[in-house]
């Protein structure tokens, strides 16, 4: 199959995932518990979310490594572009999850450590944003951003991972230290919409990153296009 | 051979630290102030929890500050005498040492002020010393790298709490905890796991450092 045709299905087969993902996450028939009552359809979509911010995150630190080993401007703007990405699902998940939150446990916002690892985990990659625009010199800035961003993902990386298994005390559902992914207690009934919804997401999350990039690849043609119009 | 580097370079820093005085004092007396100024705006509002959260910030603040200007203050020249010297690990290790060695004095220092000014608390508490020491060893390692890349920017105090804040935070809400573990009476044993896990993270950005400092060394 040619590398065109593949571009075209999987961008299609995204879409029809999504638009099965959105009704069906709106419309099939979910469990009835107390108190999440109908909220409970936003596990597709909060949920989602995470898991594309983490996977598209995950593929930056990918492009970040690279960066450092061959020194290419290419995998500084892929992993820019992941950085933007990342965090735009980050505060979508961030969004859903505080309305979820108004909802279930009665305010926008409790004091766990789950809650709280994620609200670092952006501070984190606001903190790439600012340093990036306080560096002038490309190749400097480039080198920079990447040393900080590794840095900075394992750190995370560790105390997410452990801080919630030692306090135990959390409110948020996923007492092992990935919430969601203890798929034995999802009501089989859920499944059928909640892995569509993982991977309509993490898709979804992969074509808006390669747009970013191009956009961003196009613009630093232009610049250099109206810096040197020879 | 990187043992005898480490050891010289370490012997620089602490040769320095010596001959501008007024750099080291600034930081002492950033912590005398602060405390006097906690003493006079919490008086009546102290509990314990309040009193060890507030010495923990303070902690952390002194921390950042000491730790920024171990590459800030670097000028160029000497940057590219060292560069030809020593091998960028012995220069990201001693200061790491030489961070943490300065910050367990001043912590200690501050320690004892602040229980002289806001009420002896956790003066007789050996696990409350014994946190404090793995703490501020574990603020230093984390911040030196942070400080070592906020470093090659102009402007770079601000950076520096930006960059450095979010990676230090979950270890300042781990330290506060279990520090108030242990002024509740906790043993050595009950806030073992907390103390593993912030030498864990020592380790970690020790190895990190150790991999990344050379991308940022040569300039």
């Amino acid at each position: 199959m040619k590398p065109t045709t593949w571009n075209y299905i999987w961008k299609i087969f995204t879409i029809v995932l999504m638009l099965y993902v959105i009704l069906g996450g709106m419309l099939m028939e979910v469990p009835v518990l107390p108190v999440i009552h109908q909220t409970i359809r936003n596990i597709y979509f909060h949920v989602g979310m995470w898991f594309s911010m983490i996977f598209i995150l995950f593929a930056g630190f990918i492009f970040s490594l690279r960066y450092l080993r061959t020194f290419h401007p290419r995998f500084d703007r892929m992993a820019y572009a992941t950085v933007k990405t990342g965090l735009v699902f980050g505060f979508l998940g961030l969004i859903t999850g505080m309305i979820w939150a108004k909802y279930t446990w009665g305010v926008y916002w409790v004091n766990d450590p789950k809650l709280n690892g994620a609200a670092v985990g952006i501070l984190v990659y606001l903190a790439y944003m600012v340093l990036r625009s306080s560096v002038e010199d490309p190749e400097k800035r480039a080198r920079l951003v990447a040393v900080y961003k590794i840095f900075a993902f394992v750190i995370m990386f560790v105390f997410i991972m452990i801080l919630p298994r030692l306090t135990g005390a959390s409110i948020h559902p996923g007492v092992d230290g990935n919430p969601a992914l203890a798929t034995g207690d999802l009501d089989p009934l859920m499944r059928r919409v909640f892995f569509p919804a993982i991977a309509a997401w993490m898709l979804f999350a992969w074509w808006v990153y390669t747009l970013v990039y191009r956009m961003d690849t196009v613009k630093e043609k232009i610049n250099q296009i109206n810096i040197d119009p020879s | 051979m990187v043992h005898r580097e480490i050891l010289s370079l370490i012997h620089k820093e602490f040769l320095l630290e010596w001959r501008q005085k007024h750099a080291l004092g600034g930081i002492v007396l950033y912590l005398v102030s602060t405390i006097f100024i906690c003493y006079l705006s919490f008086t009546g509002l102290m509990s314990v929890p309040v009193w060890n959260a507030l010495f923990w910030i303070i902690i952390a603040f002194a921390s950042l500050n000491l730790v920024l200007k171990s590459f800030g203050e670097e000028n160029s020249g000497r940057k590219l005498y060292l560069y030809t010297l020593a091998s960028p690990q012995a220069v990201i290790f001693s200061k790491i040492l030489v961070n943490s060695l300065t910050m367990i004095v001043l912590g200690v220092l501050g320690f004892i002020l602040f229980n002289l000014f806001m009420g002896n608390i956790a003066g007789g508490k050996p696990v409350y010393w014994l946190v404090l020491i793995t703490g501020v060893v574990g603020f230093s390692s984390v911040l030196t790298m942070v400080s070592a890349i906020a470093g090659q920017v102009r402007n770079n105090f601000t950076l520096m709490a930006v960059l450095g804040f979010p990676l230090i935070l979950p270890l300042l809400l781990l330290l506060i905890r279990s520090s108030l573990a242990a002024l509740q009476g906790a043993g050595v044993a009950d806030v073992g796991s907390d103390l593993l896990v912030i030498l864990l993270l020592v380790l970690i950005s020790l190895t990190l450092s150790n991999i990344l400092f050379p991308y940022l060394w040569k300039d």
